[in-house]
């Protein structure tokens, strides 16, 4: 179990390496030296005299190649940088040093760490409930499979899913809480100041988050659950004398959750990068908004690439946690 | 085994006859509705098993042998499934039942070992887990206590180091371990019935013998009625009292095993014994088989559903065997040996004509007759 | 009554005469096949080996019918395989009417593809269900180029007539026929290249007792008509003593007895084979109220990646001794067709008091070396020599 937990740790850590390998070379070959032309256009107001230009291509290393520039940013975000080169200026950056934020001029885990905790309510919030209420949903739809409640949830679910998921957030916004004020105006208020005013105000985004995932979680179960209750241990579990919702919630729920288990773990992993629509119609300022300002022209190359070495990791983490948790749902995976 | 059984006892609320058979079907009849049309899985089927004796249900694959053993249990989904006739047991009806009733019968006094032990223990579960589940649900214990009903189990059945083994996966197990972790299971309630529906199938031989002796061996301690399902007629020979064969979802001959399988009165039955190859016997005659395939379930031949491949047909006068179906009664062996054909002279047929093809080593050369062993069976000794 | 004799195909005329020869067709000399084990993570290192099969020695002459019996994961199949090159021998000689095909590539084996073929065990999942019985049948031809394009289809009905389909048929697809009659299907593609050996894993385990006659008639009449050789794998005793005149039994990867049909089954020397042979339900027997005294092992059998030293058999075996756990026993010819691995070989009840192998192997009664080994004949070579080991006498004899 162990060693099966420090194999995939270390195979999970190569991934990282190389995604940020690939993003840092990418942004860094194919950006050439405009992040350089345009700093310099902006401290000479649109013009830039070439000894300028030089110095500052000097300043931000597009005199070294790949590979050096590369390694400092690495081990900058081991020890911190001094002098990080931004807009004309030297920044301090201490570890862990991904840059300095153009749009800011703070280091750029500074930001990271003021958006993180907004993502991260939602998301955990929003996952947690479709992930509740579609399983429930689909085990029960499961047991009652064919009869009129069934189709129902099979088919609601399809219309709500082919519902574009911004249209049902803003619409949601727009007449749950601007016309109807059922729930107070969203937003992220810090949880640990008020974590009731947290709970008011987030409502809402974990609501639509959670009624428009249910739907395809609840099929998927319903999916797995019909093909489970067929199995031979559900008939033994019958033969024994096990209640009905014994059979469902214990013996057969706990065999069919495993791949929904796989796909909540990318799902989430994907929530936690940002949710850029959710962030946005309801006014919380989290990763999504913020990567997405970043990418609006001059593109704030170090924000992005922070971004996107942070998906990286978490969905790099979210797959460990589904293999750790995989083994102790299924004994039969701990021994590989 | 102490007689603790709580939920037994309100079962039982009207003392059943103990002479009478433990288990008794009568007319038992199982369709199941499907997208193309209906599936008469069972018709008609009578039968009784008695306390610490064995029943044997031989044949075809198909032919309803799992579906009216399951209906025994009450197993069938009511939505899905048109059952008639009736089941008792121990004098209790069962078809109709509520879902409550049944639940306290299953798994207690009446339980069953599957074939596929593999596919049929839950994955995901220790198989002490397992087996102590089904002690809870009909006994008030503690988890402790149950755990060791379960390690007493798996010691009973012949698993080594039973109180290390009990924690264990039944991936962890060998065929022949989780074989015996089903049985343990199926009996730590003191069943006072067995249905052991293709117990040893996926099993070796070796295995397969281990299996049938401990399940001969239990029996005996406990006098507990077993229905053993199986296609294979040896294990009905070794193990059970009376046989009964089964055919397109009917019986077709049943009586004493010994009977069944010495002097057999039925053509299925003939076509059964001519085509397993004997493991002492001559190796050199021709396999017999049965021509043809098994009926289909949803449009049943007319008459006796044997008689598409029924080579004895053109002994019947007239067109009796296509048009009419014959009834379950006794040929000519006295009352307790039934069968369901037209033929009027079975015995004689098998041993002029079949015998002497399926198994020349059984006849006396020089006098063309039966060897006294066989010709003497008692058709009503059980 | 089979079906082939229904059919109006000209028989052979001389059934004994052309078929059983006394040539060697096939000649299998230790051949081991170790499946690696590896381990889980980025680097899947090998961490063990399973011993599939681990030396077997054997000879088929032409047209003539081996069986290979034991238990579940002894190692059939993938000797089998082996020969049929579905696989690749990790060591030892195939020796295929004197070529070693054990080490051909996929180029080199093309010729000799056609002349073994191979029936597998589950009728349902070894026929694609998207082809016409037609295609199935017609692809070797075509592959092989067998029959000019035209000729086909009147080849494709010959085959389906001979294993008993209707050839008109031709144009169905599997799922409309029965597990027997899909098996039918399987053997006519394996006829189809008229091959020298045929390989029949399992060929009748899938289907019902009243089918399996049909398809072991079948293949009966196949070998009568065609002179096929056969290596008839199955775990059911009875089927294979039908079929086989010489059968080999199998345990952990390795044959402990090989021999003519009579001798195996009348007279088993190893305790294994006398294991299976009275765990065999048995009806007649029962029925008249016999029943043989049974041999009741312990346990399962142990993993092939880990198997016991000394003897595979020594954890089941109830008449292990030191010796068992010291030395492997030999595979010792000890009479004209029999050939048996075990250090106390002898009838049932009457094992010898002392190990029979103790001078062969140079060794003490329990199995320590006490040095000058003296090897009988034909040690663990395949076939059968002249002269073999007499139990009775204790020293070489020849008839
Ligand atoms: N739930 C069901 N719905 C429709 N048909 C069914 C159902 N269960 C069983 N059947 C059909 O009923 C018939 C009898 O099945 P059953 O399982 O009793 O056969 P069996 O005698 O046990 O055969 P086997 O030896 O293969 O186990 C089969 O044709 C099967 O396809
Ligand atoms: N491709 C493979 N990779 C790894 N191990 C294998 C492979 N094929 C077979 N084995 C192992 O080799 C051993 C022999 O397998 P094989 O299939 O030859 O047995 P068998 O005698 O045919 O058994 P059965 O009667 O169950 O078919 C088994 O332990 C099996 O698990
Ligand atoms: S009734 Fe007729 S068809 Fe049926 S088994 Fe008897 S003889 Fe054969
Ligand atoms: S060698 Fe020993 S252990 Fe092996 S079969 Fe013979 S007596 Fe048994
Ligand atoms: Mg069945
Ligand atoms: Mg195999």
């Amino acid at each position: 179990m162990t060693g099966f937990i420090i194999r995939r740790v270390l195979s999970s850590i190569l991934v990282v390496i190389l995604t940020s390998i690939f993003v840092f070379v990418l942004f860094f070959k194919g950006l050439g030296d405009s992040p350089a032309r345009n700093a310099c256009e902006k401290l000479h107001n649109g013009r830039c005299p070439a000894p300028v230009l030089a110095s500052i291509k000097h300043e931000m290393g597009f005199d070294k190649p790949v590979a050096t520039n590369y390694a400092i940013w690495a081990k900058g975000i081991f020890v911190g940088r001094h002098n990080v080169y931004s807009d004309g200026k030297g920044y301090n950056c201490p570890a862990p040093c991904l840059g300095i934020s153009q749009m800011t001029s703070n280091t750029v885990w500074h930001d990271l760490k003021t958006k993180y905790p907004a993502t991260m309510t939602v998301a955990v919030g929003g996952a947690s409930m479709y992930l509740v209420l579609g399983v429930i949903l689909g085990a029960l739809a499961a047991r009652w499979r064919g009869t009129f409640a069934d189709r129902l949830l099979v088919g609601g679910s399809l219309i709500v899913s082919s519902i574009p998921y911004y249209l049902v957030a803003l619409l949601a916004w727009i007449y749950l809480s601007l016309q109807l004020k059922l729930f107070p105006n969203t937003g992220y208020y810090p949880i640990t100041s008020n974590p009731g005013k947290t709970i008011a105000y987030m409502a809402l985004p974990w609501l639509v988050l959670g009624l428009t995932n249910c739907t395809s979680y609840a099929r998927f179960t319903r999916g797995q659950m019909v093909e489970t209750l067929n199995e031979d241990f559900i008939r033994t579990a019958n033969a024994k004398g096990v209640r009905t919702n014994t059979v469902l919630f214990k013996h057969a729920l706990r065999a069919a959750i495993v791949p929904v288990v796989t796909i909540f773990g990318l799902d989430f992993a994907t929530l936690l990068a940002g949710t850029i629509f959710t962030e946005r119609i309801f006014g919380i300022d989290g990763i999504g908004n913020w990567s997405l300002q970043a990418l609006q022209p001059p593109m704030d190359i170090n924000v992005v690439s922070a971004s996107v070495l942070v998906s990286a990791i978490l969905v790099v983490v979210a797959n460990l946690l589904v293999d750790i948790l995989y083994s102790f749902i299924d004994p039969r995976v701990s021994i590989a | 085994m102490s007689t603790d059984t709580f939920e037994r006892a309100d079962d039982m609320a009207a003392p059943a006859n103990p002479s009478d058979p433990f288990l008794v079907v009568e007319q038992l009849t199982v369709k199941f509705p499907t997208h193309d049309g209906l599936v008469q899985a069972v018709t008609d089927l009578s039968y009784t098993v008695e306390r610490g004796k064995t029943l044997g249900i031989v044949g075809e694959s198909g032919s309803g042998k799992s579906v009216s053993s399951m209906a025994v249990l009450g197993l069938h989904d009511p939505k899905h499934t048109r059952l008639s006739g009736s089941i008792r047991v121990d004098g209790q009806e069962v078809i109709g039942a509520p879902e409550e009733r049944m639940r306290k019968i299953r798994g207690n006094s009446i339980a069953m070992i599957f074939q596929d032990a593999l596919t049929a223990l839950h994955p995901f579960y220790t198989v002490g887990d397992q087996i102590s589940e089904c002690y809870r649900i009909h006994h008030r214990v503690s988890r402790g206590e149950a755990k060791k009903r379960a390690i007493e189990m798996l010691d009973r059945v012949g698993i080594p180091q039973a109180n290390r083994r009990v924690d264990d996966y039944p991936h962890q197990f060998s065929g022949g371990m989780r074989q015996r972790a089903m049985i343990a299971m199926a009996l730590v309630n003191d069943p006072q019935l067995l249905i052991a529906d293709e117990p040893t199938t996926a099993l070796d031989v070796t295995v397969q013998a281990q299996i049938l002796d401990l399940l001969q061996d239990l029996q005996r301690e406990f006098n507990s009625a077993v229905i053993i399902i199986t296609h294979d007629l040896g294990v009905v020979a070794e193990l059970s009292d009376t046989t009964m064969v089964m055919y397109g979802g009917r019986a077709v001959e049943y009586g004493a095993t010994r009977e069944i399988l010495t002097h057999p009165e039925m053509p299925y039955t003939w076509g059964l014994l001519g085509s397993i190859p004997e493991v002492a016997g001559d190796a050199n005659t021709r396999l017999i088989p049965i021509p043809g395939n098994p009926p289909s379930l949803l449009n049943p031949p007319s008459g006796c559903a044997f008689h598409p491949r029924c080579p004895h047909i053109d002994k019947v006068p007239g067109d009796l065997c296509r048009t009419t179906l014959p009834d379950l009664v006794p040929g000519d062996r006295g009352a307790n040996h039934v069968k369901r054909c037209h033929l009027a002279n079975p015995s004689e047929i098998y041993a002029g004509e079949v015998l002497p093809e399926i198994a020349p080593d059984l006849i006396d050369p020089e006098t063309g007759e039966m060897i006294p062993e066989i010709a003497e069976v008692d058709p009503d000794e059980v | 009554m089979s079906t082939v004799t229904n059919s109006d195909i000209e028989r052979a005329p001389d059934r004994s005469g052309a078929t059983v020869g006394n040539e060697t067709l096939l000649e299998v000399r230790d051949l081991k096949k170790y499946f690696p084990v590896k381990s889980g993570g980025v680097i899947r290192r090998t961490v063990a080996h399973v011993q599939a099969v681990d030396g077997v020695s054997f000879t088929l002459n032409k047209g003539a019918s081996l069986g290979l019996v034991g238990e579940s994961g002894c190692g059939k199949t993938t000797t089998g395989r082996l020969i049929t090159r579905l696989y690749d021998p990790t060591a030892g000689e195939i020796n295929f009417e004197g070529t070693d095909i054990g080490h051909l590539t996929r180029r080199q084996m093309m010729p000799i593809r056609s002349e073994i073929q191979m029936i597998f065990q589950d009728p349902y999942s070894s026929l694609n269900p998207r082809h016409t019985v037609g295609t199935i049948v017609g692809t070797p031809l075509r592959v092989h180029n067998m029959v000019p394009e035209k000729k086909t289809l009147p080849r494709v009905q010959e085959l389906l007539e001979v294993v008993g389909l209707n050839p008109e048929h031709y144009n169905r697809y599997p799922s409309e026929f029965s597990g027997g009659q899909r098996q039918r299907i399987g053997i006519a593609r394996a006829l189809a290249l008229q091959p020298k050996l045929l390989v029949a894993d399992e060929p009748v385990s899938a289907l019902d007792v009243s089918i399996q006659a049909q398809v072991v008639n079948l293949l009966r009449d196949v070998q009568d008509e065609f002179g096929v050789a056969f290596l008839f794998i199955a775990h059911d005793l009875a089927i294979v003593r039908h079929f086989c005149p010489e059968v080999a039994v199998m345990y952990l990867g390795k044959i402990v007895e090989i021999g003519d049909r009579e001798t195996i089954y009348e007279h088993p020397h190893h305790p294994y084979t006398q294991a299976l042979l009275s765990a065999a339900p048995d009806v007649k027997q029962a029925a008249i109220g016999g029943r043989r005294e049974r041999i009741r092992l312990e346990g399962d059998v142990p993993s092939p990646i880990n198997p016991p030293s000394g003897c595979r058999f020594r954890t089941r075996c109830w008449m292990a001794q030191e010796i068992c756990a010291k030395q492997e026993p030999p595979l010792l010819q000890i009479g004209k067709r029999h050939k048996v691995a075990c250090h106390f070989a002898g009838e049932i009840h009457q094992a010898p008091a002392r190990p029979i192998t103790t001078e062969m192997l140079g060794v003490d009664d329990q199995g320590n070396p006490t040095g000058g080994a003296t090897p009988a004949p034909m040690q663990d070579q395949p076939g059968f020599a002249d002269s073999w080991f007499d139990l009775k006498s204790k020293s070489v004899t020849s008839a």
